[in-house]
């Protein structure tokens, strides 16, 4: 293994990606320290999401390089080489196994070996039933333990895959729109959460919601058209104009 | 966690059922005379068998249908590659006994005029050879096809097309003399295996008996394959593919595990098959073949493994009966039976069983689940 070329967990640098000539990403640089929580706001089809698809190996950048704890090249590996290495992805759209109950949905995602012969024989330990019940614990879905989670709320289902991506036992978790179709006081929980699971990972979580990123409190990342616009605290980037001509509006 | 033990409710009845007919059939064959009501004719007793091989291809297209979400409709071709390597055997088992007498070459052979057993055919004497042939060639070829489709993500209909093409692509190739395996006569005219005559009472009543034992221990592993986390990974791919790649599986590894596994499952179908059938042609390999079982599994109830079973059992005896009875209109009643399935009973019969067996116990007082909240609006 090499020698970190970077001391920062997530590098992005100079990343573009382009589909058909449109410029999704557009020379994009990006760092993100251990343990660090980033919110990254932006207008529709500023590229937010083709980032999270290049840092988890679902799309190849056309140029440029991202590393994982300086050492990894994630551009020349595979989704599942990338969750195994400690990347965690919550989607848009809250995605669960529906058919699963919640804590079949949270043990699936505790990391163990993943190939398919181990999971053929794989017997559940006590060890990983307390991980499981811990977990549930902190999601608040204990009581719907033995529910089938396509059966659960919205709001429920980002919660659980929250707490799948927490079974990954990542060291940096990309979460995309959280708050998504949640009420305002489960919003706020979320936001909690988020708070007190970067105490100890790195988090990236994309949002519109404005009221929601306040709430965050951290450095905030505004991108344009695959790049980024602005970088900092919320208020000096909500009142830098660009940001304001493009995104927030006057 | 809700264990799902290998031998559920349903487990138990499968393979009872099963169990009861490989003693029911003989002892009724054997025991009553011909004409009384309980009496199995010896015509039905390969018809049978032949019904329990089609439900052991049945279950390994539920296998991946109904837990993994891969439609093949080319798992004929495993089932007909078993078929053709049983077959094999038997047509050396004839030895001189064929129509030109040949000690080694059977009769296409030298019909075609060849001078020497092709290389492919060798080994094919010896039945343990032949037996892993049986499920070697059909797990080969679907490793292979299975190694490039997955790895390319080919998913959804763009599969089921290519494992069509698959399948077709061997009948073509099956169809030609030259390939050495008996041409469009395909193999026939087979004498006995591992020394008893095919044609006799016995051994037709052993190969139904070895059919359902297979079909038991077909199911007994699929229920494995399905109550493991192994399982457990399989329909998270079906329902969220994406999402178990996120979680770190390598979903083409799954895919490709089960696909073979599957693919063997139906060659020992094929193989179980042909000694009872009497032939095996390159019409096995026919695309509409595999469509068929695809039926089965749709209207026996997809998902369930026994409901796999079932709709083999009673489609084929439909046919049976059918094909006797009104012959023209068959495929106008297979045809309808797969719309009014899809329809009116998505989940096949068995699953329309059971849920009406759920509604019928939620009826009931008893506990009912914690915190039914109501769905958030989406």
């Amino acid at each position: 293994m090499t020698e970190p070329v970077t001391p920062t967990l997530l590098y992005l640098d100079n990343v573009t990606v382009s589909f058909d000539g449109f410029r999704a990403l557009n020379a994009l640089s990006l760092a993100i320290d251990h343990a660090e929580m980033r919110a990254i706001i932006g207008p529709n089809g500023a590229g937010k999401t083709t980032m999270m698809d290049v840092i988890t190996g679902k799309t190849r950048p056309n140029e440029g390089s991202a590393l994982f704890e300086g050492m990894h090249d994630l551009t020349s590996l595979d989704e599942a080489a990338i969750a195994e290495l400690g990347i965690g992805r919550k989607f848009q759209t809250p995605t669960v196994f529906d058919m699963h109950t919640v804590e079949d949905n949270v043990l699936l995602a505790l990391k163990d070996d993943r190939r398919p012969f181990s999971a053929l024989f794989s017997r559940r330990t006590a060890s990983e039933r307390e991980r499981v019940d811990a977990l549930l614990e902190r999601v608040r879905l204990t009581a719907h333990r033995r529910r089938k989670a396509g059966e659960l709320s919205h709001g429920q289902k980002q919660w659980l895959e929250i707490g799948m991506l927490l079974a990954q036992e990542p060291k940096l978790l990309l979460v995309d729109e959280p708050a998504a179709g949640m009420t305002d006081q489960e919003t706020a929980d979320t936001a909690d959460l988020l708070r007190d699971i970067a105490k100890t990972r790195a988090v990236v979580v994309v949002e519109h919601d404005m009221t929601f990123v306040r709430d965050l409190d951290v450095k905030v990342t505004c991108l344009h058209e695959g790049s980024v616009l602005a970088e900092g605290p919320l208020d000096v980037v909500s009142a830098n104009e660009r940001v304001i001509e493009v995104y927030l509006g006057r | 966690m809700k264990t799902q033990s290998l031998l559920d409710r349903q487990a138990v009845i499968v393979l009872s059922l099963l169990g009861l007919a490989a003693v029911l059939v003989p002892v009724l064959n054997v025991m009553t005379a011909p004409g009384s009501a309980l009496h199995i004719s010896d015509h039905l007793v390969p018809l049978l068998g032949k019904y329990l091989s089609f439900a052991l291809l049945a279950l390994s297209v539920d296998l991946i249908w109904g837990f993994c979400g891969i439609l093949s409709l080319g798992h004929g071709a495993f089932f007909a590659l078993g078929g053709y390597a049983m077959g094999m055997y038997l047509m050396r088992q004839i030895g001189p006994r064929g129509v030109y007498a040949d000690p080694i070459l059977p009769d296409f052979m030298v019909f075609l005029n060849w001078k020497d057993l092709p290389w492919f055919w060798y080994g094919f004497d010896w039945f343990p050879y032949a037996a892993i042939m049986v499920l070697l060639v059909p797990g080969a070829l679907a490793f292979v096809f299975g190694w490039f489709a997955f790895r390319s993500r080919v998913t959804g209909v763009y599969l089921s097309i290519i494992t069509q093409a698959m399948t077709f692509a061997l009948m073509l190739a099956f169809f030609r003399n030259d390939m050495g395996f008996g041409g469009n006569n395909g193999l026939t005219d087979f004498k006995e295996i591992l020394g008893f005559p095919l044609q006799s009472e016995s051994t037709r009543i052993v190969l139904f008996v070895l059919s359902a034992v297979a079909l038991a221990a077909g199911y007994l592993l699929c229920r494995w394959i399905v109550t493991s986390k192994l399982g457990k990974v399989l329909v998270a791919v079906r329902d969220a593919e994406s999402r178990t790649r996120f979680l770190g599986y390598r979903v083409e590894h799954y895919k490709l595990a089960v696909f073979t596994v599957s693919a063997m499952l139906a060659g020992l179908a094929g193989a179980l098959y042909v000694p009872q059938v009497g032939i095996i042609n390159p019409g096995e390999f026919a695309p509409a073949n595999s469509i068929e079982v695809v039926i089965w599994v749709a209207v026996g109830g997809r998902g369930t493994l026994a409901g796999a079973i079932l709709g083999a059992l009673v489609v084929n005896a439909g046919k049976t009966w059918f094909t006797g009875a009104l012959p023209e209109f068959w495929l106008f009643a297979l045809g309808g039976l797969f719309v009014f399935v899809t329809l009116l009973m998505p989940r096949g019969i068995l699953g329309t069983a059971q849920d009406a067996w759920t509604r019928a116990r939620a009826r009931l007082p008893s506990r009912s689940a914690p915190n039914a909240l109501p769905h958030a609006a989406e």
